[in-house]
Order: C-alpha cells, then structure tokens, then sequence
C-alpha cells in the first residue's frame, strides 16, 4: 500500500460512509474507464496515428523526389496549409514572410 | 426440471472445466511461462500493443466476441429438445471451444501477435491463406444475410423497437463526441445514454412504427422494405470511420450485454421458472432433419466460434500482459459466450412460460423453429424481466433492443470486414491479368463497388425465398442458419488446425485440438451432404450451389489440415521456417 492510499485510507476513516462512498465510485469509475472506454481511446489514438504514418509517407515521398500519389486528394488541403503557414509566421512576430517566391 | 437446477449444474461444470481442463491446457499442451515476455511488453506502443490487466482485458475480449449468433443458434437448436442443445454447449464450451479461444491467444502470443489469417500462412502453408480468405468471405456473406433477416423478423415483430434502435444511432455518435473530446470520466454519461436508450423504449412502446404501408406500396412485405434499408444502413455505415458510429454503438452494447446478462439470470433467480420444454422432443414431424448432425451446426456459436479466434488473435493477443493470463482470457471468454447460450436456452425453453407461451406450439416444425428462434428468445427474456417488475410489452422491446443492437452492429462490421477480404482476393490476381480475373482485380480497387459487392451479396441471399420454408418463416431463414453454422465451424476448424499443427511442431500432444476438429469437421461435412441432397431435391438452384462450395472448401480443409499435422509429427518443417514463424523457438525456451 502507497502513502497516498495509506491516507485516504486515513481519510475515509475519519470521514466516515461519505468518502467511502466517493472512494467507492472513484474506483468504480476508474474500472469503468479501463473496461469500456480505455479501448475506445485507443482507437481514437489508432486513427490519429494512421493520418500521421499517412502524413510521414507522403513527405518521405516528396523528399525522395517522387509525386505525392495522393496529390489530387491532397491539393484539397493548400489553402489550410497557407493559412496555417501564415498564422505561424504572424505568430513568429513576421508580418509577412520574408523569402522570395514564398506567397502569403 | 427447475431452471434453477440447470444453471447451477451448467454453472458448476463451467468452473470445474476452468479448474482443471484449463490448467491442463495451460501446463502439458500450451506450456505458458511467464518468463517469455508478450508481443505487448516487447512490442509496446500504447496503441495497440499495450500490456492491460487481465480482468479487463477479458472485459475487452468478452465483449468482443458476444453478440447476437449465441442467442439464435441455441434457440433454435432447443427444437431437438433441451438436453441435446444443453449438452453440446457445455461440453462443446469446455472442450473446444474454450481449446479454441484460449489456443488462439497463445499461437498468437508466441508469433509477433499476428492475426489467425497470417498464421494460417506462416504454421500450415500459403495455400491455407487462400482457403482462410474464401472460408472467411462465405461466412461473413452468411452472416449478413441472417442478421438482416432475424432484425427484420425482429421489427416486424416488435415495432416498439423501432424508435429506441434508430435513435441509438444520434445517441451513440454523441456519446462518441463526448469521450472524444474530454479527458474526464465517461462512466456518468454511459449510464446517462444507456438510461436514455431504455427511456426510449417507454415512446417506442407508446408510437409502434410499421412499415405495412411501404410494403403495399411498393409491393412486398415490410419485412423486404426492413432487409432492404439493413442494408442500406450497413452500406453507409460500413464506409464511415469505426471511431464515428461502429465504436460508440460497440460501447453501448458492451453495456447492455452485462445488462441482458443480468436480468436473465437475475429474473430466474427471482421467477425460479421451470423447464416446460421436452428434454428429448421426440414428437419430431416428418422431415425433420435428425440431430445428428443437425445440431452442432445449428449451436454454432453457443458452444464453438470460429470467430472468436479473429478476436483472440486481431487485438486480444497485442494486450495480453503475461503468458499465463491466456488461460483466464481466453478460456474464460468461452465460458463467457457459453453462459449466453445458457440464458438462450433457458430464455425459449423457461422463460417463455411465464409470458403464457405454450413451447410445443412455438416449436412445431423446424422451419417455424428456425423462423421464430429469436422472437422466443424475445419472450422468453420478458418473462424474465416479469419476475424483477417491467411490464411484458416493455420487457419484449428490451430484448429486441438487445438483440437488433448486437446483430446491426454485426452487420455493420461484417459489410466492413467483407470490404477488406473482397480487397484481398483482389490483390492474390496477379497485376495485368486479363480477363473476368483482371477486371475482378481492377474492380476491388475502388471502396464503392468492393463496399456495394459486400452488401449486394447477402442482400441478394437474404431476399431469395427457398422452397423449403413454411409460409410464416418465409425466407430460407432455418436452411441459411445451418448454411452459416457450417462456415462457422469451418473458421473454428481452420483456427483448430493451425493450433494443432503449431502444438505438435512445439512437440507436445494435439490430442485436445485434434479431437474436437475430427468432431467439428465430421458433423459439418455430414451436414453440407445431407442439406445438398435435400437442396437438390427441393430444386433450390440458390443455396445447392453454395452448399456445394462450401462442402468442397470442408474438404480442402481436412486436406490441409492432414497434410499439416503429418508433416508436423514428421518433423517435416524446415527449422529455418519454424525460426521464422516464432513457432517453436519460444517453446524450446519454456521447456529449458
């Protein structure tokens, strides 16, 4: 047993039903969580990984000299690419970016 | 016989096969040893290799595998009489099943995790890949096909369920949005949206919703109009993310499953409801088919699943933390899909008598057995549900709510998997074949016609009347569940083989796996001869050429499965390929 249990151990003693009640309902949630929801999570995390691995892939292309296969789905995302761009430089205390041919 | 008397026995042989035919497992044949570190610990990433505590992996494993088919099959099978079906559960669950599950945690364990489909290639040959494939793609294309029908029935049937269950699915993606956008604990607002879902059986109760009219209109039954938008459904939501709507509904299931769960046995205990069943029916009409082998293949699931194994080796075996929790996941998760056949039987053979039902007149024949199977089920749980104070008519919708919620969330992964297996097959042509192969290739490339060809398949089936239904069951439902039956156990078969073929190239004794597979793949072949007589006979163009199939893919099987495990007792596996399949190597290990 840790400190920490060892004191709210301590805790629920001297509180009485109360904080065995909340201790019980923490503990019921937490198996709640790892049961039910922690799989759930994970494929959140799954897919959020696979737009990333997706993401490495293209770049690794781009910089190997190969066209992007997913060009014509992609050009789709310039725009956001531009603005995200510009709010990055902006955010960098540069008004407008300084290199030539570089367009915001 | 006192339910009672029954659950208690069934219960208690369930824990005595968990004391010692498990432990045998574990010790003489799959020699776990936790000094052999899992794919989880070595390969761990927080995703999907994450070492989990084995009481709620078994919640994530157990809840994975149940579902809807373990509750039709034995209801159905009940036909025979309560013993026979009783019988091959329990027995079927300690020593098969349970070998099965537990058996493929442990391949899977030792091999990288890799999934069954993998493994097929790497312990028997690359030929059985292809086998797994075709085998695979039939019993998804049965599935669907059951499914729709039995929800279909199910509505028809229930139309008080038709609220609650479409408006699960706003339900579900907004229970989705919440746990995917906050870190805090979702446990108040899953109770929240499972007490939401049931408040909707009280409107669903108060505005039955039937689609007669639909059906006149167009010129069909309403239970076509019903199949046809199933698939419909299935079609969109098998091409949306799994984390906007397949997930969320996953995860209100998992919750009703312990629900259902609950009050099956909680109203028996209460109820103390008798058998009114026949042990033996021994009334059987003439044309029945005979138990033997009928019955193992109806059972399906209840007492052996083949797709447990795509489970146990898909994401059970990436979280398993020690060699030694396989025992506990695994054969415990059979015992798990057992104790929901168990309420099946107990549901449409006690429970059904509490509502005024009179068994011998929901069982007459076996094409009204196999139609009505699940609206037995139905009331046999509002029975139950009597005894612990909800009104019949409520406690009906509940348990079709139950039932439709497993079965369309089964649809919807099984139009998905299609996609990926359809895909496959695509991808084994060799590129710039010509012909209908070529074209088949070049077809799978595109998501909306491999996604149109998984769904227009077992539409098709679902909506093809047999000639040998009784008017009330309409469809072929009785002949297409033993059809399903018999690729499920194929599946089982094929995942039995692969662990007897690792277990003796490991140098240990297959006589646990090898049993149950003779067992399986004799009562299934059995079964495919006597339906394809029968189906020629009935002049049933439709399902005899299926039956056909999958008779010739039984015997392919046995095939491989032959080959395999005399090459493995002959020491025939090169032990470059043994090094590289991980099959022998870690149990070399174990036994130093």
């Amino acid at each position: 047993m840790t400190a920490d249990d060892e004191q709210s151990g301590g805790r629920a003693a001297e509180r009485g039903p109360v904080a065995s009640l909340r201790a019980g309902l923490r503990a019921a949630a937490a198996f709640h969580e790892a049961v039910f929801v922690s799989r759930w999570r994970g494929s959140l995390r799954r897919v959020a990984r696979e737009e990333e691995d997706r993401f490495l892939a293209v770049l690794l292309l781009a910089s190997s000299g190969i066209d992007d296969p997913a060009a014509y789905e992609t050009l789709e995302l310039t725009p956001h690419l531009i603005q995200a761009f510009h709010d990055l430089h902006q955010r960098e205390g540069i008004d407008r970016f300084p290199v030539h041919g570089v367009c915001c | 016989m006192p339910a009672i008397i029954v659950l208690v026995v069934v219960l208690g042989l369930f824990a005595l096969g968990y004391r010692f035919y498990a432990s045998y497992l574990a010790e003489r044949v799959y020699a776990l040893d936790d000094a052999l570190p899992t794919p989880a610990v070595t390969m761990e990433d927080g995703i999907d290799f994450v070492p989990t505590n084995k009481h709620v992996l078994f919640g994530h494993h157990f809840t994975s595998v149940a579902g809807a088919a373990p509750i039709v099959g034995p209801a159905i099978a009940v036909f025979w009489g309560w013993v026979p079906a009783l019988l091959w559960v329990v027995f079927g669950t300690i020593f098969a099943a349970g070998v099965h599950d537990f058996g493929s945690i442990v391949v899977s364990v030792r091999n990288r995790a890799q999934n069954i489909g993998t493994l097929t290639s790497a312990v028997i040959n690359r030929r059985s890949r292809t086998l797994f494939l075709i085998i695979i793609f039939f019993l998804l294309t049965l599935v669907n096909a059951v499914f729709a029908v039995v929800i279909g029935n199910l509505f028809v049937a229930n139309p008080g369920a038709v609220i609650p269950i479409v408006l699960e699915i706003p339900l579900a993606i907004a229970i989705g949005q919440y746990i995917y956008r906050t870190k805090t604990s979702a446990l108040v607002p899953s109770l929240v949206g499972v007490a939401v879902l049931y408040a909707l059986i009280l409107v669903g109760n108060a505005y039955p919703i039937e689609l007669d009219g639909v059906g006149e209109m167009l010129g069909v039954g309403p239970r076509t109009v019903w199949i046809v938008a199933l698939f419909i459904y299935a079609f969109i939501a098998s091409r949306i993310p799994v984390w906007v709507l397949l997930q969320p509904r996953d995860y209100i299931n998992s919750h009703q499953l312990f629900i259902a769960l609950g009050v099956i046995f909680l109203g028996l205990l209460v109820g103390m409801d008798r058998i009114v069943a026949p042990a033996i029916n021994t009334g059987l009409p003439e044309g029945t088919p005979s138990f033997f082998p009928f019955l193992f293949v109806t059972v399906a699931c209840g007492a052996i699943s083949g797709f447990h194994s795509l489970v146990a080796s898909g994401t059970t075996s990436k979280q398993l933390a020690k060699d030694t929790d396989a025992k506990y996941v695994g054969y415990m998760g059979a015992l798990g899909e057992g104790s929901l056949a168990l309420g099946a039987i107990l549901a449409t053979t006690a429970g059904i008598a509490a509502v005024g039902l009179d068994w011998g007149e929901l069982y007459p024949d076996f094409g009204t057995a196999g139609g009505g199977a699940v609206g037995n089920f139905v009331s046999g749980i509002a029975g139950f549900a009597g005894h612990i104070g909800v009104p019949e008519d409520l406690g009906r919708i509940f348990a079709a709510v139950v039932v439709i919620s497993f079965a369309a969330t089964t649809m919807d992964t099984g139009v998905r998997l299609q996609r990926y297996i359809i895909q496959e097959m695509g991808q084994l042509v060799p590129e710039g074949r010509g012909g209908a192969l070529g074209g088949f290739r070049k077809a799978t490339g595109n998501l909306t016609t491999v996604t149109a060809i998984a769904a227009g398949v077992p539409l098709a089936l679902a909506l093809a009347p047999s000639s040998g239904d009784t008017a009330d069951a309409g469809f072929a439902f009785g002949r297409l569940w033993t059809l399903f039956g018999t690729t499920n156990q194929l599946t089982a078969g094929l995942a039995l083989a692969v662990i007897a073929v690792w277990v003796t190239r490991s140098g240990r004794s297959a006589v646990a796996q090898l049993v149950p597979l003779t067992f399986l793949l004799a009562m299934t072949v059995w079964a495919l001869i006597l339906n394809l007589r029968d189906f020629i006979a009935d002049r049933d163009w439709l399902l005899a050429p299926l039956d056909a199939i999958i008779l010739v893919l039984a015997g392919w099987l046995v095939v491989e499965a032959f080959i395999g495990i005399r090459k493995a007792r002959a020491g025939g596996f090169d032990p470059a390929d043994d090094e590289a399949a991980g099959v022998v190597r870690s149990d070399r290990a174990a036994r130093r």
